[in-house]
């Protein structure tokens, strides 16, 4: 499982940070996302990978790392999650405004 | 949080005054505050006012005298940080009452002052404002009892003199002189600032009274030099010493108030009150002997020297203030305590004489309309009070007996004839008293001589005549503290300076005498000699001076101003500009690169040096399912890099994919949570970008494109590639050996062990977010709203580029078939595409509206939430838009997601402070089951409130982002009637 998440990781990494280098504000928005997706997963995976163990308790009772998975870093992803929309959100709207403004799409402004 | 006071005796009168130190200390900055809300024609209430808070100060630092006198100290702290050891701690020793009266009874004959100098024509409450505001930050300094509030206080005072010079902006003089000694004394205030920091390190505390007593700690610690050096940069900036000595000309630009108050008697007594604050930790040893000699050496006699050539009576003045804190250094430097009673007389006695000089000076520069001591002449007969009063201050100034300034340099002559060290700086220092005492004298003289005496004055601006009364009243009761210090010192002056001198030296308080008969002994033959000689001195300069040019001969090019300009410029313009040409770049690309770079190596470089070494890699108990998951999710991912460019849309949809996988791994691996909110965000996301892609140039592949065969762009690529590999590559080992290793214990099992006991919650994840770290989600969920409103805003300015306004390529085919068909009439194909799919939507509503809820309420104990709850009712609402159109959904449905925001924030806002009203902390939940009937137990937890407030607050955000993307297609046709229009003006 690890080693699978860890390769998904690092291509996620590799296909965003690429993406970021690219010249069209598109590209980069794309990059961008594929490597939020790749943050999100690796800070997930600091609370270790576990099947069927949820952060969630049985009424009443108390919980521990023995029987459920971490929950901070799933709280950490959570809001990462929400924040990563407004964060694309806006760079789409930057990115239309700038295509607006310049009329071109590259990120510099101009070809 | 109460204010937690420390008493330093068991004294019961200190313990009750100790609060009074509070008053004091914020009374100016209210009063501050007040005056700027005075109308700017209401000058003389303004006066009224701030000198009804300068008293109040005045009345209480004189009533707290009795309790410093015998050595007793006022102590109130407040605590602010006490883990990092950082306190508001007021303190008032004997050395402190002393400076604090000079703040205040100055500060309050200034007042009185300013009140007849200033012109109604100026704003005049703010000068009172920032006055004031300059008066709480010097008593702050000296009041301070802990180094790092002094230090603030002090870059406070930096500010406040910085805004008092450049009173009158309009005046591009006063201007550069603001800016001048801003720069100056604000950089050495951030080099002592950094001096203290590392004095409070080796003291292991910074409070004050835990730095006074640890001297010998510090003094032989192996950064003693840099923390003296440091410090030193600030006090001497501050007291205008040579090298710095040059701002202090240049500020008198400001009005003359200002002058008499921060240049005499505060401001530039800043540097010598914290030299002396701090003499018994860092003097008496060969650094300090040599750094503070020198620079008071040469500043007491180039200064001196440089005052006698100035045509300005201010700039006299100003270079005369310099040479005498030049003398206080000296003094300090020797390491003597006798030296340093000397220093604190001489402190108090120069704000005396030099304060109502410079209000002197003020009064001619008012009555007359010039300084120029050319220009002035023979005015004893239109004024002979203010006259004769500016006779006696400057006699004291010149050190004439009888006078307070004589008794002080009578110290100062005494102690530099001992020798307390041998080298050549300590032999030739009675010969540069001497020889300095001496132009002291000349340019006494001459102040008086050129002003006072001579032929009656030609063409003035103005008719001279005497001041109303009360502007010269301030000036009299100075002089009179001049005389009668001078006189009777013993009686008059005694206490209060040996309660000072026995604050600051403690146990080795000198033995001291104040008499103004010594006998016949050497300090006075050199005071004789300097009178003399200051006399024959001037006699033989007096034709030369009443027509030379401003500035000393042989000096005259060499400007302090000129140089720091120079350097200015260089700093700020040459070297930066330079540095932008080499090392920056205004496209994004390469900015990329770099960061990207540097965040690899930063990543990389202590893995290494660690010695990191990634785990095995092993195929172990790898579920093929879940191999075969990434499989697919590593297409999407390189697909979605590969097709971005001329696919948009293709690289979106592989863009989804991805996340669908990131989705899936989420359930996969315990994380019900993430995976809702990850689904939901992303549809959000997929839609907005779907909306965005309208607006994108068509970019068409060709294969043919010379560009790429280019080789420099393959090398290029290649590079970038190689850098996203190696990106690639290391998060993957990092993260393998990282997730393959044991989980340490860390605080999660706190959280999992009092979710349900203390938060009341059985979703541990949703128990964090709105309980436990509730604080963190609500500066969350004010991001997103700010995000929300930048986007809103953004987009209310946006112009779509005009190739885009055009209607869609599938619009306009069909238009055309209904066009075709006499049958149909034009939009008809629009409203029935996809006419079964839209019913579905719309019937969606309500059952997305009950999803919402069945998250929102499961929330607490189950997957689910206000974050997700959120997502998924705007999404219900963006399924409207896109069934029936941005008009159809926005004539049935009331959309106000401004509204929903602001109520979100609110909501989770009032929920934090409601936790204040039962004396919990910001923010405190409280939670209870309740049994509703039919329903059953559900949890009454002030958490549900919050997430009511998050709810609401995600569900606006999301919503306003996307109608205002939608909004624009509303828009777009507007725009392009207005671009044909324009278009149709232009081509005939």
């Amino acid at each position: 499982m690890e080693l699978v998440l860890s390769i998904g990781i690092g291509v996620l990494t590799a296909s965003g940070v690429w993406l970021l280098f690219r010249p069209r504000t598109y590209q980069v928005i794309i990059g961008l996302s594929l490597l939020s997706y790749a943050v999100n997963l690796f800070i997930f995976g600091m609370g270790r990978l576990r099947v069927n163990a949820p952060p969630v308790l049985e009424p009443g009772g108390t919980g521990g790392l023995l029987t459920h998975t971490d929950p901070i870093p799933q709280a950490l992803v959570l809001t990462a999650i929400v924040i990563g929309f407004a964060m694309t959100s806006l760079f789409l709207v930057v990115l239309l405004a700038s295509r607006g403004f310049t009329g071109t799409d590259h990120v510099d402004g101009r070809e | 949080m109460l204010p937690f006071i420390r008493y330093d005796r068991g004294n019961t009168d200190i313990e009750t005054a100790a609060p009074l130190l509070l008053i004091l200390s914020l009374a100016p900055f209210a009063g501050s505050l007040a005056a700027i809300f005075l109308p700017s024609d209401k000058g003389t209430a303004a006066a009224w006012f701030s000198g009804a808070v300068a008293l109040l100060c005045q009345l209480l630092v004189a009533g707290l005298y009795p309790l410093v006198a015998s050595g007793g100290v006022l102590r109130y702290d407040l605590q602010w940080l006490p883990e990092l050891g950082l306190n508001i701690t007021l303190r008032m020793d004997g050395f402190a009452w002393m400076f604090a009266s000079i703040i205040t009874a100055i500060g309050l004959l200034v007042v009185v002052y300013a009140r007849y100098y200033m012109s109604a024509s100026d704003p005049v409450p703010r000068f009172f404002s920032m006055f004031l505001a300059f008066m709480g930050a010097m008593l702050g300094i000296v009041l301070s009892g802990n180094i790092i509030q002094l230090a603030v206080f002090w870059e406070l005072t930096s500010i406040t003199s910085f805004l008092l010079i450049g009173y009158w902006h309009h005046n591009a003089q006063a201007r550069d002189g603001a800016r001048m000694a801003l720069t100056i004394t604000g950089t050495g205030g951030l080099c002592m600032f950094v001096g203290l920091i590392l004095m409070g390190h080796i003291v292991g505390s910074y409070d004050l009274d835990a730095v006074l007593s640890s001297g010998n700690v510090i003094r032989e610690h192996p950064l003693y030099t840099t923390v003296l050096i440091l410090i030193l940069l600030g006090a001497l900036t501050k007291s205008a010493q040579f090298p710095f000595h040059f701002w202090l000309p240049h500020a008198m630009a400001a009005p003359t108030p200002v002058s008499a108050y921060l240049h005499s008697a505060t401001l530039v007594k800043a540097g010598v009150f914290l030299l002396i604050r701090l003499w018994p930790v860092l003097a008496g040893t060969d650094a300090w002997f040599w750094i503070v000699g020198c620079a008071g050496l040469t500043t007491l006699l180039l200064g001196a020297y440089f005052a006698i050539f100035q045509q300005d009576l201010k700039g006299l003045l100003a270079y005369s203030t310099i040479s005498h804190l030049g003398l206080i250094t000296v003094l300090l430097s020797l390491g003597s305590p006798l030296a340093a009673v000397a220093a604190i007389f001489h402190t108090m006695n120069h704000a005396t004489f030099k304060a109502s000089l410079f209000m002197a000076a003020g009064i001619i520069d008012h009555e007359t309309g010039t300084r120029d001591m050319r220009k002035l002449s023979g005015l004893f007969r239109y004024m002979p009070f203010t006259a004769t009063l500016a006779m006696v201050a400057s006699a004291a100034m010149a050190g004439v007996p009888l006078l307070n300034g004589f008794l002080s340099k009578e110290m100062f002559f005494a102690e530099a004839i001992e020798t307390h060290r041998y080298n050549i700086l300590d032999t030739i220092t009675p010969y540069v008293a001497t020889l300095a005492s001496m132009f002291a004298v000349t340019y006494s003289l001459r102040f008086i001589y050129s002003v006072f005496f001579g032929p009656p004055p030609k063409d003035l601006p103005k008719i001279p005549h005497e001041p109303p009364h009360w502007m010269r009243a301030p000036i009299e009761f100075l002089v009179l503290a001049c005389l009668v210090v001078g006189v009777i010192p013993a009686f008059t002056i005694g206490p209060f300076l040996h309660a000072a001198v026995q604050s600051v030296l403690g146990d080795s308080t000198p033995v001291y005498s104040l008499a103004v008969w010594h006998g016949w002994n050497l300090p006075l033959a050199m005071s004789l000699v300097a009178l003399i000689g200051g006399v024959v001195l001037f006699l033989l300069m007096k034709s030369y001076l009443a027509t030379s040019i401003e500035g000393p001969p042989f000096f005259r090019r060499l400007e302090g101003q000129r140089i720091f300009e120079r350097v200015l410029v260089t700093l700020s313009w040459k070297w930066a500009r330079w540095l932008e040409r080499t090392a920056s770049s205004r496209r994004l690309q390469p900015q990329m690169r770099i960061l990207v770079f540097i965040a690899f190596v930063a990543g990389t470089l202590p893995l290494l040096l660690q010695g990191f070494k990634p785990s095995a890699m092993a195929l172990r108990s790898v579920d093929p399912a879940f191999a075969l998951l990434w499989i697919i999710g590593i297409i999407c991912a390189v697909g979605a890099a590969y097709q971005a460019k001329f696919h948009r849309l293709a690289a979106l949809v592989l863009l989804g994919g991805a996340g669908l996988v990131t989705c899936i791994t989420f359930v996969w691996l315990s994380a019900p949570d993430l995976a809702v909110t990850q689904l939901l965000v992303e549809i959000v996301t997929t839609v907005l970008i779907l909306l965005g892609l309208r607006w994108l140039p068509k970019r068409i592949e060709d294969p043919n494109d010379p560009e790429l065969m280019n080789f420099p762009v393959r090398l290029r690529r290649l590079r970038d590639l190689a850098l996203a590999l190696a990106c690639g590559v290391g998060m993957m080992l990092v993260s393998y050996t990282m997730m393959t290793r044991n989980i340490p214990d860390t605080i999660s099992s706190y959280f999992l062990e009092r979710a349900y006991s203390e938060g009341g919650g059985t979703n541990v994840v949703n128990v964090i977010l709105v309980d436990f770290r509730g604080f963190d989600t609500l500066g969350e969920i004010a991001v997103l709203c700010i995000v929300a409103l930048t986007v809103f805003s953004l987009l209310r300015r946006f112009r779509p580029a005009t190739e885009s306004l055009e209607k869609p390529e599938q619009q306009k085919i069909q238009n055309a078939f209904d066009d075709d068909h006499p049958d149909r009439k034009k939009g008809d194909s629009i409203a029935e595409y996809l006419l079964i799919p839209s019913v579905i939507m719309r019937w969606m509503f309500p059952v997305i509206g009950m999803l919402t809820a069945f998250l929102f309420f499961r929330g607490h104990d189950l997957p689910g939430g206000g974050f997700a709850a959120g997502i998924a009712m705007s999404i219900a609402f963006i399924l409207q838009y896109m069934a029936g159109g941005t008009r159809w959904v926005e004539e049935r449905l009331r959309i106000h997601p401004l509204r929903w925001m602001s109520i979100g924030l609110l909501v989770a806002m009032a929920t934090g402070l409601g936790s204040w009203l039962f004396g919990y902390p910001f923010l405190t939940s409280h939670m209870q089951y309740a049994n509703l009937p039919l329903i059953g137990k559900i949890p009454l937890a002030t958490a549900i409130l919050f997430d009511l407030g998050v709810f609401s607050l995600v569900l606006g955000a999301t919503v306003l982002i996307l109608i205002a993307l939608a909004h624009q297609s509303v828009r777009a046709p507007r725009a392009q009637v207005k671009a044909a229009r324009m278009a149709g003006k232009e081509t005939p």
